[in-house]
């Protein structure tokens, strides 16, 4: 399905005029526009009027504006201190390792080799699966007392007794990360692969000509070449990465003693089982702040380096 | 001098199995768990290649829940949002991509919003709406809300595959007669099945796999959907592997057949400056 030229002088586009086709546009557009208002905006607003509420489901008779209150509250709860930093670790690590794994991936899956497409769907798959159900493979791989990662290291006589992987806060954080990490390579993997696809082949040619080789190639053509591709998608996978709970929602649940809560999941927990939804409501505001702050300087600082490269 | 071994592509061999084997083993996994007998699943060291394999666990999933009841339900509740989800993103789609008119562009800009900020903020004032709609512990609560999650991001999707089809195209059916609706059914819709069917796939798999807001409307066993469900299982103190493993695998099945058909159209589109994880 490539776009194919147009022939010139019959392109109907500029025929369709917004006086003409004004109610149909409107027509077509609004179960989109009214739904995701209705559902996803309203909701919204509401969530983030009720940071300033006391709103508890406990007590819904006594609904008021309490002002910064909620925020108070939560910056000092030592669980959002932690559940802050267990974050920084948990975006950092999963999107270096990520990255790195995922366009090593990529740049090795760029030539053609029989069963090309084969591997791919397989190593590609795992992306399709929830991160509650792959959450849930892991906790078993980890179980402590019969879990396959324990029964590979001893074979290996890298330890000698299991260890209690997600029972023993220490270890809990970094086990969660490794399994975010083998569960984002594959997201990358994709991305840059696609990236890797659309550098043009004249490139590597005129290259060729020149004498240059291979890490010269890689240094010098494909990496400038699809950096936009890494820096945008990285961004958004920092995004992505805090606002998602369910790894370790099915792992962990935040535990052992809130070691492993990152923001999205201590918000969580707020809500499924503390049902203050104004504490609840103030910890996304403040995670929306964050990602706010971060992209901005993210784009700064990218924008910067690229001034300083060509 | 004759080179003996060509040492990059064996290196690249190693790197690409090795991965593929690091891919693929959580999922052998959690199959060889489901197909043990309980005793196997707990002694080590373990068995690596089950020596009986048994379905025991598959049984006894039927017989400890409502596991049929499950797996209807979220049949129903995917299939319907999917379906939702694709009628009104190809309507929306559509005139996304080939008209320009005012508001266009905070109309997709709006939809791209949706997809970048934490939606739990909204769980808490969508509770109280279903609340309200007393939609709780029913089906349509789910459908409903997944259809209208799956609306912002199947919508771009949707322009970006009407993009790619010259207007020419509808203008030639136009010509010859058809009126704008005519053309779309009979010319287009041909050429876009396989960017349709990728499409209703990616919504069909998001709703089937969703957790948190299901575990927030749903709390009856007839409404029940099967991550709910399998939460329940979690939540008990001790979590049951046999028929934890079964659920999961289960539950991938339908996942997996759609993602084989669809794999190759899912990937050009979540290549299309998409975003979603």
């Amino acid at each position: 399905m490539k776009p194919q030229p147009q022939p010139k002088g019959i392109s109907i586009l500029p025929a369709f005029k917004i006086h003409k086709h004004g109610l149909y546009i409107f027509l077509s557009l609004l179960p989109a526009i009214l739904l995701v208002s209705i559902f996803i905006y309203y909701p919204l607003v509401k969530g983030a009027v009720m940071a300033f509420q006391s709103y508890s489901l406990f007590d819904l008779t006594n609904i008021e504006f309490i002002g910064l209150q909620n925020f108070k509250e939560v910056i000092s709860n030592p669980g959002f201190v932690r559940a802050s930093v267990n974050s920084f670790y948990w975006i950092f690590f999963s999107l270096i390792f990520q990255l790195s794994i995922g366009f090593f991936v990529a740049l090795l899956l760029k030539k053609r080799f029989k069963g090309r497409g084969v591997y791919q769907a397989l190593v590609f798959f795992p992306w399709a699966m929830s991160g509650f159900l792959i959450g849930i493979i892991w906790r078993w791989m980890y179980n402590g007392q019969s879990g396959v990662i324990n029964d590979l290291l001893i074979r290996m006589n890298i330890i000698d007794t299991q260890i209690p992987f997600l029972s023993e806060p220490n270890w809990a954080m970094v086990s969660v990360i490794i399994a975010n990490i083998w569960y984002g390579i594959t997201f990358f993997a994709i991305m840059i692969l696609a990236a890797l696809q659309s550098v043009p082949e004249e490139l590597y040619e005129a290259a060729k000509i020149d004498g240059a080789n291979k890490l010269q190639e890689l240094l010098k053509i494909t990496i400038p070449f699809i950096l936009p591709t890494i820096i945008v998608t990285a961004l958004l996978r920092v995004i992505w990465i805090l606002n998602f709970p369910d790894l370790i929602y099915a792992m962990t649940n935040g535990g052992p003693a809130g070691s492993t809560h990152i923001l999205s999941t201590f918000m969580l927990e707020k809500i499924i089982y503390g049902q203050d939804y104004g504490q609840a409501a103030a910890i996304g505001i403040i995670i929306i702040l964050l990602l706010m702050v971060f992209s901005i300087f993210y784009l700064m600082a990218t924008k910067f380096n690229k001034a300083g490269d060509f | 001098m004759r080179k003996l071994v060509n040492w990059p592509l064996l290196a690249k061999v190693i790197f690409l199995g090795g991965f593929l084997v690091f891919s693929i083993f959580p999922l052998y996994w959690i199959l060889i768990t489901s197909l043990k007998p309980r005793e196997d699943m707990f002694t080590f060291p373990l068995k690596y290649w089950p020596e009986t394999i048994t379905f025991e666990n598959y049984v006894n999933i039927f017989e400890i829940s409502n596991f049929g009841v499950y797996i209807f339900n979220s049949l129903i509740v995917a299939t319907t949002a999917g379906l939702l989800s694709l009628v009104i993103a190809m309507l929306g789609g559509y005139v996304l991509a080939r008209f320009r008119f005012m508001g266009k562009n905070q109309v997709i800009f709006a939809f791209f919003i949706t997809q970048m900020i934490p939606i739990f903020i909204a769980l808490a004032p969508l509770y109280l709406l279903m609340s309200n709609l007393e939609l709780l512990n029913r089906l349509p609560s789910l459908f409903l809300i997944y259809t209208v999650m799956m609306i912002p991001f199947c919508t771009v999707i949707m322009k970006s595959f009407f993009e790619r089809i010259p207007p020419s195209l509808e203008e030639a059916a136009m010509i010859d007669g058809c009126s704008r609706i005519g053309a779309l059914f009979k010319v287009i819709f041909p050429v876009m099945l396989p960017g349709i069917a990728a499409t209703f796939i990616f919504a069909f798999v998001q709703c089937w796999n969703e957790l948190f807001l299901a575990i927030m409307f749903i709390d009856k066993e007839e409404a029940k959907t099967i991550p709910v469900a399998m939460n329940s299982f979690i939540t008990k103190f001790d979590i049951d592997w046999g028929a934890m493993s079964a659920a999961t695998v289960i539950s991938v099945i339908p996942t997996l057949i759609l993602f084989a058909v669809g794999q190759k159209y899912i990937v050009e589109g979540m290549t299309q400056g998409s975003i979603k994880g």
